[in-house]
């Protein structure tokens, strides 16, 4: 297995600066082949993982237990979010600690956007409860945040006292993005974002996730089955068959260059669309 | 409601009911819970709770606080919506009238145990009285989240920014925060707490009070307490600040400006008053309105 630390662009290649999450030796199997096998990898700030693979290959897995909701069974995750704070092992410290820590830096975008929003609180609420989760409490300024981020995901603002059940699923999940980044965490993990929606929709979608990203300056890390979503989004490429990482490298180099025999596979299946 | 006393006196003859009618092991095990209870404010203990001869919805977690804490020398007064004579109130009295045997009162300054539904009385609480309140539904986070092992995770690390948003909700759907009754609170700055369904008017009265509270859910079982001269405040935000209901005008009967009335039809052709809920309170002013008349002629 490659190790990512040395595949990693130039850009993220600064000495100065320390890797916002790593894995060490992370593995999670459920039964063999089912999960993920040891892992080792490195993610700096601003920078695009995408873990590509087909189903059932373990990238879901990978990525809960990568983003704190999963228990690994061998290895660490350490999070470090800039260096004058501690680096934080995320299976070490205690649930309390590590339940504030991903409410202050990580955003958790699910697949299907209803796991990840209220359905009977409006989208405004939606919203604004992760504002109040961290101890916002002026009504005025929640609301002006609400506002301010249901533009910025492209959702009218005359809908933000809707129900997010009465939106398209398009809307919803930009919506969940919206929910998601209102905190301004520093590494977002999305998992299949844009999954179950019509190509159109994921066409915009995808576009829209891309300039946030590049905006905000996001860290990402994002389980995907479709590499055009990887070719348009990420920096680097991690592909997965059966629990085992079987190669990584740059997004370009990956896909134009593939050296494993599956990648080989999954390429030129892209290819025959 | 006429069942109650006859689904009770059917069931065998008084003496043989142990003081309090519950067995002095359960009485003592349902003390611990409320000890467990008074070290954590606001944190809700589980107990193994017992049949009642009552059905729930009845005030038997209440009824078992009660019971379990009234001595001999006790002096025990119920109240229902604030009054002293409803069904409900003066079934409950009767019952501990009969298996304590001991002294019942409907003035607040005389009781040392105080059993409630729907309010606090007005009168000011000693720190020699007991305030025990039946609770339908103890869990306030029960609405936003329906399982009980993540709420007792909310609880335990103290996320409860999701409560807030229920405040928020409702300034979205009526301009201002609506919630009336039930109104959530944060015990000593650590536990999120449904004070039963008491009007928020009350909640001030919870504040740093003198009085022990003692707050029993039967269905589920659940005891929690507010030991006295606790912090306790209700969820608001900053340019939406908590505050109690306001009347146009004072109580018909007593002329009160400082208590929670209730409105009554008063005929047939839809005429109404605001008078007292707390009938004792009400009560307590009409004579010292009458005293004063006499004294100032
Ligand atoms: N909770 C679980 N218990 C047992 N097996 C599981 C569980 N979750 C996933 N698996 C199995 O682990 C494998 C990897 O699943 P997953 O990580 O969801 O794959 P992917 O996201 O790549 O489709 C699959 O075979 C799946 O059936
Ligand atoms: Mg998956
Ligand atoms: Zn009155």
């Amino acid at each position: 297995m490659d190790n990512l630390a040395q595949a990693l662009p130039a850009q993220f290649n600064d000495p100065a600066e320390a890797p916002l999450l790593r894995a060490e030796g992370l593995s999670k199997l459920y039964a063999p082949g089912k999960g993920f096998e040891p892992v080792n990898l490195n993610l700096f700030p601003g920078e695009v993982l995408a873990i590509v693979g087909e189903s059932g290959s373990g990238k879901t897995t990978l990525l809960k237990t990568l983003s704190g909701r999963l228990e690994p069974q061998q290895g660490e995750v350490i999070y470090q979010g800039n260096s004058q704070m501690p680096a934080a092992s995320l299976y070490q410290i205690s649930e309390a600690a590590r339940r504030q820590l991903m409410r202050a830096d990580f955003g958790i975008v699910h697949q299907h956007p209803m796991d990840g929003l209220r359905p009977r609180i409006s989208a405004g609420g939606n919203i604004g409860e992760r504002l109040m989760e961290v101890g916002a409490r002026n009504y005025a300024d929640i609301r002006r945040q609400a506002l301010n981020w249901l533009t910025a995901v492209e959702i009218g603002a005359d809908r933000i006292d809707d129900l997010p059940i009465t939106f398209s699923g398009g809307m919803q999940q930009r919506l969940q993005i919206a929910r998601n980044l209102v905190t301004h965490p520093k590494l977002v993990f999305m998992d299949e974002p844009t999954g179950g929606l019509d190509v159109s929709v994921q066409a915009r979608l995808l576009d829209l996730i891309r300039n946030l990203v590049t905006e905000l300056n996001l860290a990402v890390v994002i389980v995907t089955h479709d590499l055009a979503v990887a070719r348009l989004l990420a920096h680097r490429i991690m592909v997965m068959k059966q629990g085992q990482v079987v190669e990584t490298g740059l997004t370009d180099r990956v896909l134009d260059d593939p050296q494993h025999a599956y990648t080989q596979l999954l390429v030129s299946s892209v290819l025959q669309q | 409601m006429q069942s109650f006393n006859q689904t009770f006196s059917a069931t065998e003859p008084e003496q043989d009911y142990n003081f309090g009618y519950l067995d002095e092991q359960t009485k003592r095990m349902i003390r611990r819970a409320i000890l467990k209870g008074v070290a954590l404010p606001g944190y809700q203990v589980a107990f193994g709770g017992r049949e009642m001869p009552m059905p729930y919805g009845w005030g038997t977690g209440g009824i078992m606080l009660s019971a379990s804490i009234l001595g001999q020398d006790d002096v025990f007064k119920v109240i229902d919506q604030g009054a002293d004579d409803t069904t409900n109130a003066v079934s409950i009295r009767q019952f501990f009238a009969k298996v304590c045997h001991l002294e019942t009162t409907t003035e607040t300054a005389k009781a040392s145990v105080i059993q409630t539904r729907h309010r606090i009385p007005e009168q000011p609480l000693r720190n020699d009285q007991i305030l025990v309140f039946q609770v339908p539904i103890p869990e306030p986070l029960r609405f936003i989240e329906p399982r009980e092992t993540e709420t007792k995770k909310m609880h335990s690390l103290g996320e409860y920014g999701s409560m807030q948003v229920k405040l928020y909700e409702d300034i979205v759907k009526y301009g201002y925060i609506a919630t009336s009754y039930a109104y959530p609170v944060m015990v000593h700055g650590r536990y999120l707490m449904d004070p039963s369904p008491i009007p928020k008017f009350d909640n001030p009265k919870m504040h740093q009070s003198n009085a022990l509270m003692l707050f029993g859910a039967g269905r589920e079982k659940r005891i929690y307490c507010i030991p006295p001269y606790t912090d306790v405040a209700s969820l608001d935000f900053e340019d939406h600040p908590f505050s109690i209901q306001q009347w146009q005008a004072p109580c018909s009967l007593c002329g009160s400006e400082t208590s929670f009335l209730d409105e009554v039809l008063i005929d047939d052709q839809g005429q109404r008053m605001f008078v007292c809920s707390d009938t004792d309170y009400c009560q307590g002013q009409l004579a010292k309105n009458a005293a004063e008349e006499a004294l100032h002629g």
